[in-house]
């Protein structure tokens, strides 16, 4: 089992109220920006990374934004590069390059091949489509999205393993000299992960590439049924998907009293993915997703995250007040206690913290786990103590219960390395009961 | 007035066309929503003219055309069904990106058409202000924003009136596909004053509503100076559809300009509008 730190890279000095007020993070006008925040931030992140490593994580992950202050990752490469040389044991996991955004997936190669090597073979490399707001922030054609992320994938893959120099004609990138000098130091690529939002298309591609596909959030019942969809693709290549084809999102605080947890811990909700911090028109930008996909989601009364809900899809004006930032906040602090109860959010004192996390190991059963540190305006402190209660009191329980569970990861047992006899049934992959069992206790 | 659907092959291709009204043919290229329904300006005007409205590939109802990548490629195509249909020259009327492709087909074509009406054309970057972003604005602000007042009439049956999600299907597919042929440069092309530059002997009538808040007024202004001997007509309080803000004057021109005999009821109540030459 591998447990891997993250957090956005949230610029501290916005409040709620100015987000709230604005409607959105992205589009929030740069001139609120202040050079000296920016760089105290930047590095304070960087060196939480030395900590979570020093603390006993086995990993640490990145993932990138465009032109949005909730992450001011705009080009994980850049912070990977420098994880790469100050960090000397854990894996760097990027969940991850936005593949259409880059327009030259060539540079992306030599780009992760150069981490890989700086790190001596530490690179976990993750490819994501990127969200609405990269399309519209990098001009990139959402309808050529999916187009564009699997020939830039396959560009990628041919310029790490074939033997160059060779000639490219796709359909979207062409080049005449594929001959990258430096080759990535993992064999024969970088062992690499698929992050998705409950997304089954996605997952069907992960399970062709036999990737492992990493959950980002959501409660436990859409995660195992999109596991179970994952494994039962995977069954019809003749293959048994284990924990190491597994990985799931918790956001995570952990303080001292479970009061102070509760406090700080609101501001896990401080962040783009959430509905009142987001617009429809930048979260659904046209073609991004199938015509029956927004069907869908015009057809369902409610919804809410990625900011997109039937009222918004519906909305006449531009900037959405639809609901009164009174209203907003309501949301919010309801969601907080759902997203609770759903274990996508769990915060607490270190015991409260370690029972919450063994039953999403249980239910789930992923070979990776990754905790999400709080966004917003939480103080270095706040922040490097919960790392430091997550490493020494919450991963050393964590670890025996994942022992117990047989959570094997990525690096113990290759993805898609257990073939499955033909006609034999394939095993389960998550624990219906147990989480039967947790949704029984929402109810009473 | 009864609509009649019709496939049409091209190139493999089945293309719905709806046609209503008797008389010559008036092609008709509808905007980047989709066809927005059957008007009472079509109704008017089908007194004399046969109405004939291809559903734009990937708007829907005609199937996506995969190598379809630019604007140009679709006037490519309809100019191949123009040609195999024996339709042609005809005259047509374009609104909005129809105008655009009507104007790309007679960029390499000019033959192809008899006259040609656009109206609120975009397809030329305009000297001044910048073309809407529709697309960073969500489906329901879109639509509202083609008209300048929101009690326009017929308004409220445009696109079957209210957006179900039916609708909502419709309107993805139409602006996804509008987002693959023309999301960069946004809704124009800068080789398109270009060629039409070259165009010789097409009578052109160009219509722009004074408050179109999607086409800025040099979109318009942009076509007239290109082809030679257009002319622009602007209509004073219509927006980005004038055949619903203001249809008495839309009518009055374009039938003016086709030659088409109009019922005697509408010929009363005429309405002022600014010819520019």
């Amino acid at each position: 089992m591998q447990f891997n730190y993250i957090t956005e890279r949230p610029y501290r000095g916005l409040t709620e109220d100015q987000i709230y007020e604005h409607g959105s993070f992205f589009t929030y006008p740069n001139s609120a920006f202040d050079a000296q925040r920016g760089s105290d931030d930047y590095n304070a992140y960087l060196d939480e990374a030395v900590l979570a490593e020093q603390v006993g994580f086995d990993g640490v992950a990145l993932n990138e934004h465009h032109g949005n202050p909730f992450c001011m990752g705009a080009v994980l490469n850049v912070e990977a590069a420098v994880l790469a040389r100050i960090t000397e044991r854990v894996k760097i996991v990027l969940i991850g390059n936005p593949i259409p955004v880059s327009r030259n997936p060539l540079r992306l190669a030599e780009e992760l091949a150069m981490i890989d090597l700086i790190s001596k073979g530490r690179l976990v490399p993750g490819w994501v489509r990127g969200s609405g707001p990269e399309q519209f922030f990098n001009n990139i054609n959402p309808a050529y999205n999916r187009e564009l992320f699997e020939e830039g994938h396959d560009v990628i893959v041919q310029a790490w393993t074939r033997p160059g120099p060779w000639r490219y004609e796709g359909k979207h990138f062409h080049y005449r000299h594929v001959n990258p000098w430096a080759l990535p130091f993992q064999k024969p690529i970088p062992p690499t992960i698929i992050p998705g939002f409950l997304s089954r298309e996605t997952a069907q591609w992960a399970v062709a590439h036999s990737y492992p596909y990493l959950g980002l959030g959501g409660p436990l019942k859409p995660n195992a049924d999109l596991s179970d969809f994952y494994a039962d693709e995977f069954a019809a290549r003749g293959l048994q998907a284990g924990p190491e084809n597994f990985g799931h999102v918790v956001f995570v605080y952990v303080d001292e009293t479970t009061e102070r947890a509760q406090e700080i811990g609101r501001a896990l909700l401080f962040a783009g993915g959430n509905a009142n911090f987001a617009k429809a028109q930048h979260t659904l930008p046209a073609g991004y997703n199938s015509p029956a996909a927004i069907k869908r989601l015009a057809s369902v009364p409610q919804g809410g995250w990625l900011g997109v809900t039937k009222e918004r899809l519906d909305e006449e004006k531009v900037d959405i007040k639809a609901a009164s930032i009174a209203e907003s906040r309501r949301r919010t602090a309801a969601n907080y206690q759902k997203m609770q109860e759903n274990l996508q959010i769990v915060v607490g004192t270190p015991e409260e913290v370690t029972t919450k996390l063994k039953t999403v190991l249980r239910c789930l059963r992923p070979g990776m786990l990754f905790l999400m540190s709080p966004f917003g305006n939480v103080s270095n402190e706040d922040r490097r103590r919960s790392i430091r209660l997550l490493g020494e009191q919450v991963l050393p329980p964590l670890r025996v219960e994942a022992q117990r569970l047989e959570l094997t990861d990525m690096f113990q047992r290759a993805p898609g390395s257990v073939a499955l006899a033909p006609g034999q049934p394939r095993a389960p992959v998550v624990d219906r009961i147990a989480i039967d069992k947790h949704n029984a206790t929402l109810v009473a | 007035m009864e609509l009649v659907e019709k496939v049409v092959q091209v190139g493999g291709v089945s293309v719905v066309t709806l046609e209503g009204g008797a008389g010559r043919p008036l092609l008709m290229l509808h905007d980047e929503l989709g066809f927005p329904g059957w008007m009472r300006w079509n109704e008017v005007l089908a007194a004399d003219r046969r109405f004939v409205v291809p559903l734009q590939p990937g708007f829907g109802r005609t199937p996506r055309v995969d190598w379809f990548e630019s604007v140009r490629d679709v006037g490519a195509f309809y100019a191949r069904m123009l040609r195999e249909s024996g339709l042609g020259p005809v005259d047509v009327v374009g609104f909005s990106a129809g105008g655009w492709i009507a104007a790309e087909m007679a960029a390499s074509d000019p033959g192809l058409f008899e006259r040609m009406v656009l109206v609120a054309p975009l397809g030329i970057r305009p000297a001044q202000g910048e073309i809407l972003d529709f697309l960073a604005i969500t489906m329901r602000r879109h639509v509202m924003a083609t008209v300048s007042n929101p009690n326009a009439q017929e308004l409220t049956t445009m696109y079957g009136g209210g957006i179900s999600p039916e609708q909502f299907e419709l309107f993805e597919a139409a602006r996804a596909e509008t987002s693959r042929l023309a999301w960069e440069p946004f809704m124009f092309d800068p080789t398109l004053p270009h060629r039409l530059a070259g165009v010789r002997g097409l009578d052109t009538l160009i219509i722009w509503g004074e408050q179109d808040q999607v086409a800025p007024r040099g979109c318009a202004e942009a076509y007239q100076q290109v082809i030679r001997g257009a002319r622009l007509e602007v209509i004073p309080g219509a927006g980005h559809r004038p055949e619903i803000e203001d249809r008495d004057r839309f009518v009055e021109l374009v039938s003016e300009f086709l030659q088409t005999r109009l019922p005697d009821h509408q010929l009363s109540g005429r309405k002022t509008s600014v010819r520019v030459n």
